[in-house]
């Protein structure tokens, strides 16, 4: 009896095993495709079959992004609106999350149901770009920033860590004078940074990984953020254009032959790499974050 | 957002005037927020009265040129549900939706059973890390990796070609027929490692007691998961399916308009990408709005039906 259990759980962790290996290849091996072909010869490339390491190891792709002003000019936009924006959303929707967390607030149900509803109905596109227009946003770099302020959802994870605090200490500042500015300052801001770091992770990929602000509401090369490039050079590439972005570019160094591909899979590479340099630190923290959403909801 | 237990202190029936003094720094704290509720969701909500008119984009003040457009009622809807092109969007939007569900709905539930089985504790960390990483990448990046796999010498091709399954590449970006399985799988792949963590929640909430007493009864693991662990999952499932199916007509911008092309337009369009490429790429901006408020509209309408259906059956509601 024993030996016919110990059997079929053998078999079930093998079947397990090679399952799990299988979700494990699938999601990681076309990073690993496009780092190989990033690093091959460009020229070599054409000749196609590239699939576990680069046949003529080269860094050239990447230096010609390096020596591209414009691809430089966006990777310094990204960083930008990265550094800014996500300090700043952090503040605005604690702030907004500390006053929410108060019902004795005046027209705190109204409030909330003000907010609450954007995240179930808004205006759609066109109307959104007209606004963001006739607010004077378009080409401007701050519509990377203010458009997307604040997130109702991070705010609900946050207004329900701040709830979940022990009230005492508040109170007795409260009593020592203190006004609620400086009780959010001093008293819980400090006790809130585990949430705040955790949505500070989502803002600061969330912009990272911004390009749809870019590409619509931008006319300028110099406010274009990397992803806006890479979709541009993906665009061109996929519709067959004679002489594409990415080879523009690649041909603009004028030194050792580099194709359009290569280039588009350097670029795609520099994109990714500041995630997946983070993603090992901040994993945990994901986690934890979609576990209070799902919570919550 | 059920109220906190703790915070139940009934507000004191005090003169309006002195609690706004009192509570002038909170109300502070959320006028960035109520200003940029203000400019950028509800502003957008009155802009919507572009799509019942006949708005003639031109220099100068949008809002002056709105309420002085000429009125024409419901035209524009009319004009969408006639024209033919109706049918084929929500034929786009719906198949793209469900084809995606079919696929992204099972295998986190997949997942996390399997991973949840692994003892291994290096082996099962290394399989979670992996496999939520591309949800954090951007629609743009995964674009890029699902081209380069499915280009006519890529890693999918050379497989089929070596598996004997096909002799010459299949142009999988250039023919609509593939498209719908294309996002479908670009979709699942992206998310099915994310999405197994509620799942996963869920597992490590089940009482291992259940797993001895059957294991005492002379269940194996296939028994376990049926009579265990699945109808422990059951109540997460049947609430996230709800869910999902409020999502049915937001099929996603960013992978149909970063993976389509002018070749498999007539799969590829979906609502938004349509209305996309009218307002902002043909200027017809009115019939555009049009198309988004009637997305906007019936997306709200089956998301208020979802919930309902959610609170019936679960007692969970999202408001």
């Amino acid at each position: 009896m024993l030996r016919r259990f110990t059997d079929s759980d053998t078999w079930f962790d093998l079947f397990n095993y090679l399952f799990l290996a299988a979700v494990f290849v699938v999601t990681f091996y076309p990073f690993w495709n496009i780092l190989v072909i990033s690093l091959n010869d460009a020229t070599d490339s054409v000749r196609g079959g590239l699939y576990l390491w680069p046949r003529v190891f080269t860094f050239e792709s990447y230096a010609t992004i390096f020596r591209n002003t414009e691809l430089m000019g966006s990777i310094k936009v990204t960083v930008l609106r990265t550094l800014l924006g996500t300090p700043l959303s952090v503040l605005a929707i604690s702030m907004m999350a500390y006053s929410l967390s108060k019902r004795e607030l005046v027209a705190w149900r109204f409030f909330t149901l003000f907010f609450i509803f954007t995240m179930y109905f808004g205006g759609g596109l066109i109307p959104t770009y007209m606004v963001i227009k006739s607010l004077g946003l378009i080409d401007s770099f701050w519509v990377f920033i203010f458009p997307g302020l604040i997130g109702v959802f991070l705010m609900i994870l946050v207004r329900t860590y701040i709830e979940g605090l022990p009230g005492e200490v508040e109170e007795s500042a409260k009593i020592d004078g203190a006004n609620d500015l400086q009780i959010f300052v001093r008293i819980v801001l400090p006790l809130c940074i585990p949430v705040l770091a955790t949505i500070a992770l989502f803002i600061g990929i969330g912009h990272w990984n911004a390009w749809y602000d870019s590409y619509i509401y931008t006319y300028k090369p110099e406010l274009k953020t990397l992803q806006a490039v890479l979709v541009k050079i993906l665009n061109q590439f996929q519709t067959g254009d004679m002489v594409s972005e990415a080879e523009k570019l690649a041909n603009s160094s004028k030194r050792i032959p580099v194709s359009g591909e290569s280039i588009r899979m350097a670029v795609t590479m520099v994109a990714t790499l500041p995630i997946i340099m983070v993603y090992p630190f901040v994993q945990r923290y994901f986690v934890k974050g979609i576990m209070m959403g799902a919570i919550k909801s | 957002m059920q109220p906190s237990e703790l915070r139940q202190t009934a507000p004191a029936k005090k003169k309006l005037a002195r609690r706004l003094n009192e509570q002038k720094y909170l109300l502070l704290m959320l006028s960035p927020a109520v200003i940029w509720a203000l400019c950028f969701c509800y502003l957008p909500m009155v802009g919507i009265y572009m799509a019942f008119v006949n708005y003639q984009p031109s220099l100068g003040d949008f809002w002056h040129h709105l309420f002085h457009a000429e009125f024409v009622g419901v035209d524009w809807f009319e004009y969408f549900f006639r024209n033919g092109d109706f049918v084929r969007i929500m034929r786009n939007t719906i198949a793209s939706t469900l084809l995606t569900l079919l696929f992204s709905f099972p295998a986190p539930i997949i997942i996390a059973i399997a991973v949840n089985e692994v003892k291994n504790g290096l082996f099962r960390r290394s399989v979670q890390t992996v496999s939520y990483l591309p949800h954090f990448i951007s629609w743009v990046i995964a674009a890029n990796i699902v081209v380069t796999v499915l280009s006519s010498d890529g890693v999918v091709n050379s497989l089929l070609k070596f598996l004997h399954l096909t002799d010459a590449s299949v142009l999988f970006l250039q023919e609509g027929k593939y498209f719908w399985w294309i996002v479908a799988f670009a979709n699942t792949w992206k998310d099915m490692g994310y999405s197994s963590i509620i799942y996963l929640a869920a597992i490590s909430s089940i009482n291992g007691d259940l797993y001895e007493a059957a294991k005492v009864d002379g269940a194996g693991r296939f028994k376990q998961i049926r009579y265990i662990t699945l109808p422990h999952l059951k109540p997460t499932i049947v609430i996230l399916l709800i869910l999902s199916l409020g999502g049915i007509l937001n099929a996603g911008f960013d992978q149909h308009f970063l993976l389509g092309n002018g070749l498999v337009q007539d799969y590829s369009d979906v609502l938004s990408t349509y209305s996309f490429r009218y307002g902002l790429q043909n200027s017809m901006f009115s019939y555009a709005s049009a198309v988004g408020v009637f997305n906007s509209v019936v997306a709200f309408m089956l998301i208020v039906v979802v919930n309902f259906a959610s609170k019936k059956l679960n007692n969970q509601s999202l408001f």
